[in-house]
């Protein structure tokens, strides 16, 4: 009976392969997308965690020389002799290779991964006859590790070269220390290392965590998981729903031969778990797919924005497909939940009609609408008095949940104003049709309406932060050509041989100091009347540049008004024992460092051991060319020559670069609705034969019905793309005013682009079109004797 | 002597030459220079480091009485461990340097270890003046330039929870142990160069967790240089100083083989510095009592004897548990002896 019964179940799927399809490929879509996020996710963190970890990043305080002044073997001897536990480090990063020299003679325990030197006087690293250095498998051993021996370890990150100190000064040439790491026992008795040493203790929150500076990207990439998901979960939710409703006369005929509720209650679970477990693992093999693509971009990505290492190959683990199912039940469950619930009220006796499951109440409706007002209005309250990230895309989640339960509403009142104004009967008729058929298809418009406006938001955000980067990137490279001298003395070379050839010579200087806890960089530029440094200003003073100019303020950045809540006015210890006050506060994107920018002859005079070997030239750009090459004739290397021109065109690609990933997914969603309107209609279009057949009596041809499912299928994704319009802007808001804000520190100006939107509207088309072109071509091409039957077996 | 140099030099060569056996350190092919018999010595030179030759220790033992009333024992001792027999400036050098300092009392010890390469600036040995040196760590001459560098040495070490800072003067000359200065270790012919300094008076203060404490008393040190490890069935050593009242000196130690062998060694030093070495065979040595140290059973009492000094005594740790707790541990501490004849020493076992 029990088998029978499930074989009965079953066979419905055999006659409607069509909404079958669409409720695997849901569940499938929504795996997928939502478990590949993950797996990239997953893969960037276990990079970083081992980026940090190698050099026991988040236990070890360092001793950091503030100015950049080179660290030398002699002020390690020195702290050594005056008692401190201290451990040399050669930490830089060359062709995209972090070199790392380490001193296992003194390196504090962790500080080099186990499995390279399992502490104490172990000593492997360390050089007999032929030296010995260690890298990931599948980096790329540079050049100059030719005559060494090459190790392999996991527990490196990729593009990490690490060797003893010495094998690293013997191969590279490099003969001056980046750090050192400060063992966390000091011996007893000695006094506090800041008496001993001018360099700058720096604890492990001061130091930079790429897990922080990333995390705005990872929850870029959440954020987009989680929206897929909810598109993937729609298109289930709907098709779960219309296989529940066809079936009512099943259900009905089955409780009537006497299958308890409670074992048909059990079965349909079981139907919806073994659907649950083939869209899962189908989900699972395809999210791998889409991760692995992915994951190439987000490493290139990450790398460039960030210099965090990220393989470009994805490790698979089981236990993030295990997740990847679960997610896959959760969504049936969720999908079903319902239907479920509505199988278990049914009266043994109900009518065995599918009641046109698709015609909603009013009441209902409105009960829908007013949950879609409800949720905007959370939505709103969250992002307005919440603090805080998690507030932020509570505010999103409101949005967009909220927006999508109204479409239906907002699509039936827009067919209702429209349907007023037809003047012929059959159009009359077909806008009424239409709004009969909003519900049935609400749940692919719906997730056709979240593609649409994540799409619009996303690139709005996008868009906006590319347009507002290339304008400021454009002020703040103002010389021609920037040139860094090794040391003061080549700087002073230098500018004695240039200066007779170009308009001007700048010098710049840079220190690290911490402000009120936070870390941040000062940035010393001349005033100098062939330039007067200026870039826009968030806020501030009139003459703010003026008083920088003149030492009497000085102007902050975004990131460390931010954090600090420093403002205008407010005072700004920059020595010790000097501070001025914020005349104003500017933009610097994508610094994770707090910036303070000051008169150049001050900060000199606070930090007399600055290397002032900084050069910004001012040259007529026809003599650029000439002017570089001069440089050259004089020694210096190419990396140390910087022309604005190749600049800007790096930071560019590295913007780029940023969104690659994005785009893709954006394609990636638009794609899966488009594929949920297509399989709603082909559902539908075997459920409207009783109202079409009528129609096609009264003399209308197959083809012009036809044609009219086409318009209309058009018809509502313009509606619904009207609708998300707004939706879309509202959610680039939020992402650019509160996310933004809180996860980078800094806020951007919002863009609008309505070339992008035309673009899109057009793609929706194409879209919608395609979706009903094969529903469509059916009808044209139905038989005659199938619309006749209709009257026959009128129900 | 303190053979457990040879153990860190040993650990150093495995761990760098990789594939390397401990048979493959046939000293003649690393290039080393080999001790040989008849050695004479220049000082100040030979205080300082002897880079031709594998390893090489500056090693001082001190046992002192506090004002409180209570035994205390020091140790001092700086190695030097080439990887070839080459010195170079900077990172490259080929000479490494191992540092362990000691401190124990009745119930506790305490131990720290430090590593350093030598043309760092880290640790090293000057000879003009005398200073031995790895981070603060610093034995130094105080004595003047007429003098040996070694008749008065300052002597500092700081640990995690302990320092300690030390006056030594010498009361007697240098001695040179085995054939004046050539000190055999097997039957097979392994050797070091080998003298000490065993007439320090000390005076000096002590820094413990329970606060600081003012201490005297006397010490002992040892330099010795080599490039042969052990013997291959060599496991392990016992390493007695003792001080007599009469002013007189005792060293000896026996080396541990695989079969239960000792191959014993033995130098008799009068109150003036005369010395009178003994072969193989003529010192004995008896554990007596053992005690439960870090996991292991460690023979903490001995029965010592060399009968023809009429020697016959039974050895008495200050503390059982005298554990250098460092990378290769071994046990390091204070002694007194009673017997046929009475006085204070230091011990140290390895291989346990």
């Amino acid at each position: 009976m029990t088998k029978t019964a499930f074989l009965t179940l079953l066979s419905y799927w055999r006659r409607s392969p069509g909404q079958f399809v669409t409720l695997v490929l849901g569940l499938m879509l929504a795996t997928a997308l939502w478990s590949g996020v993950q797996a990239l996710n997953a893969q960037a963190r276990q990079s970083y965690a081992q980026a940090s970890e190698i050099m026991a990043q988040t236990i070890l305080t360092r001793l950091v020389e503030p100015s950049g002044r080179d660290i030398s073997i002699a002020d390690f001897a020195a702290l050594r002799r005056a008692g401190f536990l201290v451990s040399p480090v050669i930490d830089r990063e060359e062709d995209g290779l972090r070199i790392l020299g380490v001193d296992p003679l003194t390196a504090p325990p962790g500080a080099i991964p186990a499995g390279i030197v399992s502490g104490g006087s172990d000593f492997t690293l360390m050089t007999g006859e032929q030296p010995i250095v260690f890298l990931r498998a599948g980096t790329q051993p540079p050049d100059w590790a030719d005559e060494a021996q090459v190790l392999t370890s996991d527990a490196l990150p990729p593009d990490t070269i690490l060797a003893d100190i010495a094998t690293i000064v013997r191969l590279t040439g490099i003969n001056t220390l980046d750090y050192f790491l400060l063992h966390p026992e000091q011996p007893a008795g000695l006094p506090a290392i800041e008496t001993a040493t001018e360099l700058l203790t720096q604890s492990p929150d001061e130091q930079t965590d790429l897990g922080d500076l990333t995390g705005s990207f990872h929850l870029n990439l959440t954020a987009f998981g989680l929206l897929s998901f909810g598109v993937g979960l729609f298109i289930t939710y709907g098709a779960v729903g219309l296989a529940f409703e066809n079936r009512r006369p099943v259900f009905r005929t089955l409780r009537a031969v006497g299958l308890p509720l409670r074992r048909l209650i059990a079965l349909l679970a079981l139907e919806l778990g073994s659907l649950a477990l083939v869209a899962g693992l189908l989900g699972v093999a395809l999210g791998y797919v889409i991760a692995a693509s992915l994951l190439p971009g987000v490493s290139a990505t990450l790398r460039g924005l960030y210099g965090a290492p990220v393989p470009g190959e994805l490790a698979f683990d089981p236990l993030w497909a295990l997740a990847a199912l679960a997610v896959s039940f959760l969504g049936a469950g969720l999908a079903g939940a319902q239907s479920l619930l509505r199988v278990a009220q049914m009266p043994l006796l109900a009518p065995a009609q599918p009641r046109a499951w698709a015609v909603i109440d009013a009441r209902a409706q409105r009960r829908r609408l007013g949950l879609a007002l409800a949720a905007i209005g959370f939505g709103a309250l969250a992002t307005w008095l919440g603090e805080g990230l998690i507030w932020g895309f509570a505010g999103l989640a409101g949005l967009l949940g909220g927006a999508a339960l109204g479409l239906p509403s907002f699509l039936a009142a827009a067919l209702n104003a429209v349907s007023g104004r037809a003047k012929v009967p059959f159009t009359e008729w077909m806008i009424a049709d239409a709004r009969q058929q909003v519900p049935g298809l609400s749940f692919a418009l719906m997730a056709l309406m979240l593609a649409l406006s994540a799409n619009i938001g996303v690139s709005t955000m996008v868009g906006s932060f590319r347009a507002t980067f290339i304008e400021w990137i454009d002020q703040r490279l103002f010389a021609e050509i920037y040139v860094r001298a090794d040391d003061q003395a080549e700087a002073d070379r230098i500018e004695a041989i240039i200066a007779p050839q170009v308009d001007a010579v700048l010098r710049s200087a840079w220190v690290e100091r911490a402000v009120l806890g936070q870390p941040a960089e000062f940035q010393g530029i001349s005033d100098h009347p062939t330039q007067p440094v200026e870039w826009p200003l968030l806020s501030g003073e009139p003459e703010a540049w003026a008083h920088v100019g003149a030492g009497e303020a000085l102007v902050i950045s975004e990131q460390l008004a931010h954090r600090t809540g420093l403002g205008i006015g407010d005072t700004v210890p920059f020595a010790p024992n000097q501070a001025l006050p914020v005349a104003g506060i500017y933009a610097d994107y994508g610094n994770p460092k707090g910036q303070i920018t000051l008169n150049y002859a001050l900060l000199i005079n606070a930090y007399p051991e600055t290397p002032q070997s900084r050069l910004s030239l001012r040259v007529a750009s026809e003599d650029v060319e000439a002017t570089i090459q001069t440089l050259r004739d004089q020694g210096l290397r190419q990396d140390q020559i910087i022309d604005q021109t190749s600049l800007q065109a790096v930071s560019l690609r590295i913007f780029e670069q940023t969104f690659l990933v994005t785009g893709a997914l954006n394609i990636l969603t638009l794609s899966v609705a488009a594929l949920a309107l297509l399989t709603s209609f082909l559902t539908l279009g075997g459920m409207r034969l009783p109202q079409i057949a009528p129609v096609w009596a009264l003399g209308q041809t197959r083809r012009r019905l036809a044609l009219t499912e086409l318009w209309r299928a058009v018809g509502l994704a313009v509606l619904t793309f009207i609708y998300a319009l707004p939706v879309g802007l509202a959610l680039a808001w939020i992402l650019l005013a509160v996310i933004n804000v809180e996860a980078f520190g800094w806020r951007l100006p919002m863009v609008l682009f309505p070339f992008d939107w035309a673009r899109l509207l057009v793609l929706s088309l194409i879209a919608a079109a395609l979706a009903a072109l094969w529903p469509t071509l059916k009808l044209a091409r139905i038989a005659p004797a199938r619309l006749l039957q209709v009257f026959a077996y009128e129900r | 002597m303190n053979v457990k140099a040879f153990s860190f030099g040993l650990m150093l060569a495995a761990d760098v030459a990789t594939g390397q056996s401990f048979a493959g350190l046939g000293a003649e092919a690393d290039g080393f220079a080999i001790p040989q018999p008849n050695p004479t010595f220049e000082f100040p030179e030979d205080h300082g480091a002897h880079n031709a030759y594998r390893i090489e220790w500056w090693y001082l033992t001190a046992t002192l009485t506090g004002e409180d009333g209570q035994d205390y024992g020091v140790q001092w001792t700086l190695f030097r461990s080439a990887q070839r027999p080459e010195a170079a400036e900077g990172w490259q050098t080929a000479q490494i340097h191992m540092g362990h300092a000691g401190l124990t009392t009745a119930d506790q010890h305490f131990s720290a270890e430090r590593f350093a390469r030598a043309g760092t600036g880290q640790a090293g040995v000057a000879t003009a003046p005398f200073e031995a040196w790895i981070d603060d760590w610093i034995m130094q001459s105080t004595a003047p330039e007429t003098e040996d560098a070694l008749s008065a040495l300052q002597l500092t070490a700081r640990g995690a929870d302990f320092s300690y800072d030390l006056d030594l003067q010498a009361t007697g000359p240098l001695v040179f142990q085995g054939e004046d200065g050539y000190s055999v270790k097997s039957e097979s012919g392994q050797a070091s160069y080998y003298y000490s300094q065993p007439f320090y008076t000390v005076s000096g203060a002590l820094s413990l967790p329970s606060g600081d404490v003012g201490v005297a008393g006397q010490a002992w040190l040892d330099r010795e240089w080599s490039s042969q490890p052990l013997a291959e069935n060599q496991i392990g050593w016992d390493w007695f100083s003792l001080s007599f009242e009469d002013g007189a000196r005792m060293m000896g130690f026996g080396l541990r083989d695989s079969d239960g062998g000792h191959f014993t060694s033995a130098t008799w030093i009068e109150a003036d510095g005369t010395s009178t070495p003994y072969p193989n065979g003529a010192l004995r040595l008896t554990p007596l009592s053992q005690a439960d140290v870090a996991g292991r059973t460690v023979p903490v009492g001995w029965r010592v004897e060399l009968p023809e000094r009429g020697l016959d005594v039974e050895t008495t740790a200050l503390n059982p548990q005298s554990w250098m707790s460092t990378s290769f541990p071994y046990w390091e501490g204070p002694i007194r002896f009673d017997g046929s004849h009475q006085g204070r020493g230091y011990l140290e076992m390895t291989g346990y």
